[in-house]
């Protein structure tokens, strides 16, 4: 799956990202005016809270997994190792009774480490990433569950815990406008996202690794190392995710995780970012974590049968990126 | 020739030989492997407490193993296989899906196995005996406490946790049948499924306060459910919401305790175990068992939480 048409395809124009950008954005504007237009209940102010709280976790979680995606990998470990992250912060701070930032030190670095981890299986030992991050996707669901004793933990002795995502810092500056925290941590992650893959070194290797590697490792740059940096990023990006879902339920579950990768994976694909690598934005991805929550929201506030909701989903991813297809097939 | 590889995999092969035969020690006292629906969740972990329990006290030896949801028929089918292969003398089972576990169910009628059901049971003849709640009698409870509290008319939700398992179905029927039956004023403007998951049915439970606003009350079916209906509910800070929940677990004694929570029924689950231990040992000793075992179940709230006989049947 790396990159594999990029020899002979050019490497798309900022015109033509921007192009596929707006194409997302619009879809989201039409699904909004859509079931605004359907269902009154829709477009109110406590519905475009839950909307943008419901994308808060997937969000961050699906900007982790855009780094990962844009080097021609994937990250099926997404999902558990958030669990594992806000399980670690349990640890940190439930057990161990340490204050407040340790915990968010925890998830961080649980999740830059399992990110390592990961990136050394795929540079180093040349473990396919669908492969490396399936075993890890494993363990870390095992591990959580030995970890706790499958017994969930408790946030009630860390006062403050529950605001990381449910306070509204925004609100208290601006009464009447009351963006939750997580909200607010998704868009500051975006932010930073956005400016390493944009700005720094860092966020051009990740790039080049994704459309031509052989070329980067010729040019004698050490590969690995910059791979290896870009999975432990991700990993702590989906370390936040951690503490996102751990602060909204209080709780660290260990069983929860399984499936959000694909979600995430989802909202990536969906914001126009490549699988073959070398192509992707994070304000795409953050535009496809909405259209999945407004999709998800709007269908239940319609009252359309759960079975179909999914039908539905499935159905859109699909002709999101076949739209998407057409587009840069005539271009 | 031996390559690297060879012994690679003989090592490991070896490794794994070593792992095995220490659970084929004692073939003395009985064996009894029990199949759970799911072992990570709390409730699962009460069930095999109980199984642990009656293990201790008649001195057999239980195993207890369950696939990670309840949508894992296959994986379920793959462990009643492998308990079956190690000649046990009873096995303990609790069906995602009856129909199909009959061929392997008549494999251990054919060996002289005794099946015991447990939880939601198993639609056929083979199980000597069933340890279960009657889930669709406790939802009923939950449907009439909810219209108590409400005041006998109004609009409620259900936030489920699977469309297709036998408690999922059970619990919803229950509820949503006695509300049709008894409380013509009480309307059932949706049902949900969140699949257990704390997240997505907090989720869910937002979707539902923001398409139904005059909403009185929500029905959780079970822990995960429950306890994302809380969360929901509490995120938008919408108030006068009536929310009856359905298990225990540490969140949703929390949440009844604050009086976020109206109540919720509890099952029996150490009892659940127990049960289904002493009726196996029972069937492999050839005693007489007794083929109904009606685990019973609870309705908790502020008042009786902390009454002995609710908290003996409470987990954390």
């Amino acid at each position: 799956m790396t990159a594999v048409d990029t020899t002979t395809a050019p490497r798309p124009s900022r015109r033509g990202t921007a192009h596929q950008k707006l194409l997302a954005f619009a879809s989201l504007i039409a699904l909004v005016i859509g079931f605004s237009l359907a269902s009154p209940n829709f477009f109110q102010v406590s519905n475009i809270m839950a909307i943008l709280q419901a994308t808060s976790v997937n969000g961050v979680l699906a900007i982790g997994a855009t780094l990962i995606i844009i080097t021609g990998g994937i990250d099926l470990s997404i999902g558990t190792l958030m669990t594992f992250c806000a399980v670690m912060t349990g640890v940190v701070l439930t057990w161990l009774g340490a204050p407040l930032i340790f915990g968010v030190v925890a998830a961080i670095g649980t999740g830059a480490l399992s990110g390592l981890v990961s990136g050394t299986f795929v540079a180093k030992m040349k473990i396919p990433p669908f492969i490396a991050t399936l075993g890890m996707m494993l363990i870390l669901k095992g591990l959580s569950l030995v970890v706790t004793g499958t017994r969930p933990i408790y946030f009630n002795d860390t006062p403050g815990f529950d605001l990381i995502s449910r306070g509204s810092l925004i609100g208290w500056v601006l009464p009447g406008f009351p963006v939750p925290n997580g909200v607010l941590i998704l868009f500051l992650v975006a932010g930073f996202a956005a400016w390493i893959l944009s700005r720094t070194v860092l966020g051009r290797y990740t790039f080049a690794l994704g459309s031509n590697e052989e070329a980067v490792r010729l040019s004698g740059v050490n590969a690995d190392a910059w791979k290896m940096a870009i999975y432990a990023l991700s990993g702590a990006i989906v370390g936040i995710g951690g503490l996102l879902i751990a602060s909204r339920l209080n709780s660290a579950q260990p069983a929860l995780g399984l499936g959000y990768e694909l979600e995430a994976i989802a909202a990536v694909v969906i914001g126009g970012t490549s699988l073959a690598g070398g192509r992707g934005t994070i304000l795409g991805t953050l535009i496809g974590a909405l259209i999945m929550a407004v999709l998800t929201n709007g269908l239940r506030v319609l009252s359309v049968a759960p079975e179909w909701q999914t039908v539905v989903t499935g159905g859109i991813i699909i002709v999101a990126v076949y739209a998407d297809q057409l587009r840069r097939g005539k271009t | 020739m031996f390559t690297r590889r060879h012994l690679i995999g003989t090592a490991t092969a070896i490794a794994l030989a070593g792992l095995g035969s220490g659970a084929m020690a004692q073939d003395e006292e009985l064996f009894i492997p029990v199949i759970s629906k799911g072992f990570q969740h709390q409730f699962w972990q009460a069930v095999n407490q109980g199984a642990e329990q009656a293990a201790e006290e008649f001195g057999v030896r239980v195993t207890f193993e369950g696939p990670d949801n309840e949508s894992q028929v296959d994986k379920q089918m793959d462990m009643l296989a492998a308990a079956l292969a190690n000649n046990p003398d009873a096995i303990g089972f609790a069906a995602l899906d009856s129909q199909a576990a009959i061929p392997l169910l008549r494999q251990a009628q054919e060996a002289g196995v005794p099946v015991v059901a447990f939880d939601s049971g198993v639609d056929s003849d083979i199980p000597v005996a069933t340890a279960a709640t009657d889930n669709k009698a406790a939802a009923a409870m939950a449907a009439d406490k909810m219209a108590e509290l409400i005041g006998g008319s109004g609009q409620v939700a259900v936030v489920a946790h699977d469309q297709t398992s036998r408690t999922g179905v059970d619990r919803r029927d229950g509820f949503v049948d006695r509300m049709e039956a008894e409380y013509p004023d009480v309307e059932i403007v949706a049902v949900e499924y969140g699949g257990g998951d704390h997240l997505r049915s907090t989720e869910i439970t937002r979707a539902l306060l923001a398409a139904h606003p005059d909403l009185d009350g929500i029905f959780g079916t079970n822990e995960g459910s429950a306890i994302g209906v809380v969360n929901g509910v509490r995120e938008s800070g919408q108030e006068g919401i009536t929310i009856v929940g359905y298990d225990s677990g540490k969140a949703q004694t929390d949440a009844i305790r604050e009086g976020l929570m109206a109540g919720a029924i509890t099952q029996n689950p150490v009892g659940i175990g127990y049960e289904t231990v002493r009726a196996a040992v029972a069937a492999a000793r050839g005693e007489e068992v007794e083929g109904d075992i009606d685990t019973g179940f609870y309705w908790y709230d502020q008042s009786n939480i902390d009454d002995q006989e609710i908290q003996a049947v409470l987990y954390d």
